[in-house]
């Protein structure tokens, strides 16, 4: 296990697993991603309150859902690269930040778009939606400090201590904003209680989520890619790259 | 412990040396203070209702003035990398650096607040709720913010770049500050924001200068 | 005491050393020679704990200087490019805080002996804002005479000295060698010193 481990762990090998990977995992992402649509959007009954307009919680509550796993990968890759010092850990946890960013940005804006309808504002100040707001706060200042360092291996290191200064932060700033207000729909989805909405309504959330996930997994090793590349260009074994060599024909820039 | 000390009191000479940086903090929360009434109108019950929010955000913010100094001016002389060069742990040096910047810029503050309270017409109660709310919370700010500091040291726009990092991480603080001001005033009592708070504090000054070292000698590496 | 094993650094791509090898023992002195830019500070930072390498080891007494860097500090004297100096406060003050915090005793007649020592009697008490460069340099310097520590590394010690400032820190550098003490030393002058000479060329 160890063998494997510390093959993937350099990144030229991880940069061919990579590769061969994305494109998998991306389909599957599509193919879920069209079966929970479907059952979202055409399978699901019309909710007794809310009418049609409710089916924006199966992009809604999956991309919130996302927003905080993936800071939660991050902060997992983040602890890998700092107590090991791999480069491949730090690059992954810099992959994944623009996608928890964007899944926190289509979270606040599904939350809205939700809310105009239900409560007749388009913002409230409610614990989740705040919460949400600050979590998207948190990925911006990762992307704005390991934008801003020049020397990656600083950038890599500084961005995984706030990364993991933000992850333990997030319980508390999620309690200390719900005990300034909630207003939010009491957890219609928790893993303790019987779940208050139908089956089918259940059913294509998770597998939306699990399409996000899946998304999400496919757009960061993508991404891991681009900066293996970047990062390495000057070692021999990217210059011997078949789609290196077919695009830049001899010299790299 | 001497280093500690030794620590403190060069960066309290120096300030009482170059009197202008800590009163310009100051100053500046007088002037927010200030500013928020001017932009909401004179309602008195109004000023008074949100007083408690106004004075904190004004606090963060004068706050969060300074901590772009706390490590800059040791960075570019060589005194910082001095004390990573000590035997002694950088944890201590840094816990005392930053008690140093709790005394020049989160003490006045404390000082201040409950005659700025006056000016929203807060109560005798509630203003003592302010100033012990503060006396907890502007240690949580130092301590959080000595942490950005230290992650953004030398970085290019390091002062905007490290308002955007701490300012989410100050929002509990900032809740159970202003929160515990507006319990005292609706009768509720403060006890339970103010314990929070006092937790806080302790978890923060537990952590972050630790944190902070470490932050401080990946900076000092490149 | 002092040993260096297969050391080797990269800054982002490019590889600064490799395969960097030397020791030190007690009353040697080596003398780090390169070109500008080859790295010569950066190795002597890195010597200091001040970064981390990729490959190699770096032993002080026998033990790695990354477990237990406490010990290693307590030993290790630093001078760089940067005097570690505060602009407002008296060559006394600084000394004094500054061996405070490194551990080591910082008391006034100790330093003002020191001061006296890299001739600057009479000025201990003024802002080091009003020194000349030269004896701001001489205030820096004046660390050697207060520290204990047996190893020396100092990058470009003798630069903005003038003739008397130099012979002052040969003799000071003299009897630290002479004392068992260690020097690793970087400097574009062609440099006499007592204790066995060592040298070392970094190269790309």
């Amino acid at each position: 296990m160890n063998k494997i481990f510390f093959h993937y762990a350099a990144p030229q090998n991880f940069y061919a697993l990579a590769g061969r990977l994305w494109p998998w995992v991306a389909a599957l992402a599509s193919a879920l991603a069209v079966w929970g649509l479907w059952l979202g959007f055409f399978v699901a009954p019309t909710d007794f309150q809310q009418g049609q307009g409710y089916r924006i919680i199966f992009v809604h509550v999956p991309v919130s859902w996302m927003s905080m796993i993936i800071y939660l990968a991050m902060a997992f890759w983040a602890f890998l690269g700092l107590t090991f010092n791999t480069r491949l850990s730090g690059m992954m946890c810099r992959a994944l930040a623009p996608t928890g960013a964007i899944c926190a940005f289509l979270s606040l804006w599904t939350g809205a778009l939700w809310g105009k309808p239900m409560w007749g504002t388009w913002w409230v100040w409610d614990a989740r939606l705040t919460s949400e707001l600050i979590l998207f706060f948190l990925y911006l200042g990762y992307i704005a400090l390991t934008n801003a360092i020049d020397d990656t291996r600083r950038a890599d290191k500084a961005g995984g201590i706030l990364a993991l200064v933000g992850a333990l932060n997030v319980p508390v700033i999620y309690f200390s904003v719900k005990w300034w207000n909630t207003l939010h729909q009491g957890a219609s989805v928790s893993l303790t209680q019987g779940s208050k909405m139908a089956e089918i309504m259940l059913q294509a959330m998770l597998i939306m989520a699990i399409a996000f996930w899946l998304y999400a997994i496919a757009i960061a090793l993508y991404r891991v890619r681009s900066m293996i590349l970047m990062r390495e260009r000057h070692a021999q074994w990217v210059a011997d790259l078949p789609e290196i060599k077919a695009q830049f024909k001899g010299a790299l820039p | 412990m001497s280093a500690f000390w030794a620590v403190v009191q060069r960066d309290l000479v120096l300030a009482m040396r170059r009197k202008t940086e800590v009163i310009t903090a100051v100053f500046f929360f007088v002037v927010v203070a200030a500013l928020f009434p001017l932009g909401i109108g004179p309602e008195i019950n109004t000023l008074r209702l949100v007083a408690p929010g106004i004075l904190w955000v004004g606090a963060l913010l004068a706050s969060m003035l300074s901590l772009g100094r706390l490590f800059a001016a040791d960075f570019a002389d060589g005194t910082l990398e001095q004390m990573a060069l000590s035997p002694n742990s950088l944890s201590v040096l840094v816990a005392a650096k930053i008690l140093a910047h709790w005394l020049l810029s989160g003490l006045p503050l404390v000082l201040l607040a409950p005659v700025l309270g006056l000016q929203f017409d807060l109560t005798e109660e509630a203003l003592w709720t302010l100033t012990i709310g503060l006396l907890l919370g502007t240690p949580i700010l130092s301590l959080i913010g000595a942490v950005g500091a230290a992650l953004t040291l030398g970085v290019r726009g390091g002062d905007v770049l490290l308002s955007l990092l701490i300012l989410p991480l100050y929002v509990p603080a900032l809740i159970f500050g202003a929160g515990a001001v507006q319990a005292q005033m609706s009768g509720l009592g403060a006890a339970a924001h103010l314990s929070i708070l006092a937790a806080m504090a302790l978890v923060a000054a537990v952590f972050s200068p630790w944190v902070s070292a470490a932050s401080l000698r990946i900076a000092l590496e490149s | 005491m002092l040993t260096v094993s297969h050391l080797s650094l990269s800054r982002g791509h490019r590889r600064l050393f490799s395969d960097v090898s030397f020791s030190l023992m007690p009353g040697q002195w080596l003398h780090l020679e390169g070109d500008n830019g080859v790295g010569k500070t950066s190795l002597l930072r890195l010597l200091c704990g001040l970064g981390v390498w990729e490959q190699g080891e770096v032993t002080w007494k026998n033990q790695s200087i990354v477990q237990e860097p406490e010990n290693f500090r307590a030993d290790l004297l630093y001078l760089g490019h940067q005097l570690a100096l505060k602009e407002d406060l008296s060559p006394l003050e600084n000394l004094r805080a500054d061996a405070l915090v490194a551990g080591r005793d910082g008391s006034v007649d100790r330093v003002m002996a020191a001061l006296g020592q890299m001739g600057l009697r009479g000025r201990e008490h003024l802002p080091v804002r009003v020194l000349s460069q030269g004896q701001k340099r001489r205030t820096a310097l004046a660390r050697l005479l207060i520290s204990r520590a047996p190893l020396w590394i100092l990058d470009e010690p003798f630069v903005a000295l003038d003739a008397a400032a130099q012979n002052a820190l040969s003799g000071v550098i003299n009897a630290h060698l002479n004392d068992a003490g260690m020097l690793l030393v970087t400097s574009h002058q062609p440099l006499s010193l007592q204790g066995q000479a060592l040298s070392y060329r970094l190269t790309a």
